[in-house]
């Protein structure tokens, strides 16, 4: 049979509970899968597990069973080939824009002289539009510029996979449209396979191509998968035209604002199985009636 | 007109130095009429010098005494009268080998500490019993296993240093930020590279803030321990010149430990501002 690229199998976590109580499994069974240049993004109430789960695929997480495979191999510990942008950004501040990238880059590369890394760093720098700030340190830079930072330095180890955990969280709107256009752009271009968590619906149809939706916890689950029915490219000041895009978005929030809890609290269909969870491709109504 | 707070400060400053000095100056000014109040036996000990002023040097006798020594800071006639340059120069020495001894044990042993609760745990009743310890209270046990008054000082001064470089690294080491750590984990960086690249930069300022405490303690005990041992040092100059009733002498010296303190307090200023870095 023809494994995905990326396999998560039956994953759960428990976390002990202090003081005698009962231990609390925040999540468990749950299944799912993707596609070597694919874009997905995880949707769910906070709480529910998500960056558990983006955690335990970059390896810095263990789960408390279940495997997660990736490009056949067992993920059993952090690996170059996947590469992490963390939510605070985490660069290290004594280092420059430069220094940050080569730290990363020369961990990958090892064998590489100065100049070499130092070409390969100013590329995916530019990439993200801070060539004219790569010899400053993170201190100043705005909040949007360090998140920058972040993605370039994870972009430019070229992972297998790139995990991000709320990457533009912190940002303010503007902002966060900016490096939304960017990321778009870079995706398009590198293929690049994305894992990652957003709390933002119309981030997550700009972006994915596959959006993980996670009934609250605990005891969460994979509700259901939908796809994103939008065609690339896609972008941003142009995807609110496309009559589909209602369709997925009031698909989402409905999601969020009542069915997460009530799966939360049983309410699914008989014929949920969590070895496949349900495809969902929301189609407006009057294309539906055409077809 | 606002002259700057700098300026003012400075002028403030002045003020204080010129109503000290003036206050020292009357304080020491000889007793009118001759009537010198001594005690024979005293005045005979003194050789005559309390007749004819009183025993507290004036301001312009012990800034006369300060321009002689400073403008031969290096002569040597012998055990008891060297020139505060070498009695210095003798301290400073022993005060940057038992620094130096100490930072080399207490910076790799903080960073265990830092990295291992469980060391932590286990190392934490031995630290917090040594820590108290006056440092002078270790003399007779050094001079009795060591049997060498210098080595001694160096011993006392490594034992003094340790403490605050090694709960300060500890502490730098444990409060480095998870999220820097777990970059090097993603990336695969092997243990030494990220003790070496993340987190000695990362704890540097709190080791470096360490290091200026056990900086400040050692040359406070230096004085005392050489006062204690003798030999060479500027606590044996302050204790000879003591015992040689040269009060200008003692109070040049004085001035001269605060000065020599706050130089090396200012050069690790430096050295914290150069590894500082601003999140
Ligand atoms: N170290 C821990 N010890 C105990 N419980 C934990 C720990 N880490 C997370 N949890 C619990 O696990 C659950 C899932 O946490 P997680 O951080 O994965 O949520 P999340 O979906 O990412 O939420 P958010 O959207 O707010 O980031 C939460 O209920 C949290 O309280
Ligand atoms: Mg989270």
């Amino acid at each position: 049979m023809n494994q995905p690229f990326l396999k998560v199998e039956g994953l759960k976590k428990v976390f002990p509970s202090p003081g005698g109580a009962p231990d609390v499994t925040v999540f468990e069974n749950i299944h799912f899968g993707f596609e070597k240049g694919e874009f997905v993004c995880i949707i769910g109430h906070s709480g529910c597990g998500k960056s558990t789960i983006l955690n335990v695929l970059a390896g810095l997480d263990e789960a408390t069973a279940g495997n997660v495979f990736m490009d056949g191999r067992e993920v059993k510990g952090p690996s170059l080939d996947r590469g992490v942008v963390f939510q605070s950004h985490a660069l290290m501040p004594w280092l420059t824009v430069m220094e940050n990238v080569a730290f990363a880059v020369s961990s990958r590369w090892k064998d590489w002289n100065k100049e070499q890394v130092r070409t390969h760093c100013m590329k995916y720098i530019e990439l993200v539009g801070l060539g004219h700030a790569a010899d400053k340190k993170p201190h100043q830079l705005s909040g949007g510029m360090k998140q920058r930072v972040g993605i370039a330095r994870a972009f430019a180890i070229e992972p297998k996979m790139l995990l991000m955990d709320e990457p533009f969280g912190a940002l303010d709107a503007l902002t966060r449209g900016v490096i939304q256009d960017e990321l778009v752009k870079i995706c398009d271009a590198t293929h690049q396979t994305v894992f990652m968590i957003t709390h933002d619906v119309d981030e997550a149809i700009l972006l994915a191509d596959k959006i993980v939706l996670m009934s609250n916890g605990p005891l969460a689950k994979i509700a259901e998968i939908v796809e994103n029915p939008l065609p690339h490219p896609r972008v941003r000041q142009e995807i609110h035209h496309d009559p589909q895009f209602y369709a997925v978005r009031n698909h989402l929030v409905d999601f969020l604002v009542s069915r997460s809890k009530l799966i939360a609290q049983g309410e699914l269909s008989s014929d949920y199985d969590p070895l496949h969870p349900p495809v969902i491709r929301p189609v407006v109504e009057a294309l539906k009636l055409a077809a | 007109m606002k002259a700057s707070l700098t300026l003012r400060a400075s002028m403030v400053s002045a003020l204080i130095l010129v109503v000290f000095l003036g206050a020292w100056q009357l304080a020491t000014l000889p007793t009118g009429g001759g009537a010198v109040y001594a005690d024979p036996e005293y005045a005979a000990m003194m050789g005559g010098a309390a007749t004819q002023a009183s025993s507290m040097p004036t301001p312009g006798v012990v800034g006369s005494t300060i321009l002689s020594q400073l403008s031969n800071p290096f002569y040597d006639n012998g055990p008891n009268d060297k020139g505060i340059g070498i009695q210095l120069a003798y301290s400073l020495s022993r005060v940057l080998a038992g620094f130096l001894l100490a930072a080399i044990v207490a910076v790799p042993l903080g960073f265990v500490i830092g990295m291992s609760p469980l060391m932590y745990k286990a190392l934490n009743p031995y630290i917090q019993i040594m820590k108290p310890i006056s440092p002078l209270a270790w003399m007779p046990l050094a001079l009795y296993t060591i049997k060498d008054a210098s080595l001694s000082s160096i011993f006392v001064i490594f034992i003094c240093s340790i403490w605050p470089m090694m709960i300060n690294t500890a502490h730098g080491v444990a409060s480095v930020k998870k999220d820097w750590l777990n970059v090097a984990r993603t990336l695969e960086v092997s243990a030494f590279r990220t003790a070496m690249q993340v987190i000695l930069p990362a704890a540097a300022p709190t080791i470096l803030t360490g290091m200026r405490i056990s900086m400040g303690i050692a040359w406070l005990v230096i004085v005392a321990a050489e006062m204690l041992v003798g030999g060479t040092g500027i606590g044996y100059f302050v204790w000879n010149e003591w015992n040689n009733l040269n009060l200008s002498n003692v109070i040049f010296a004085i001035f001269m430990i605060g000065a020599v303190g706050m130089l090396l307090d200012m050069v690790f200023g430096v050295l914290a501002k150069l590894v500082s870095y601003q999140e």
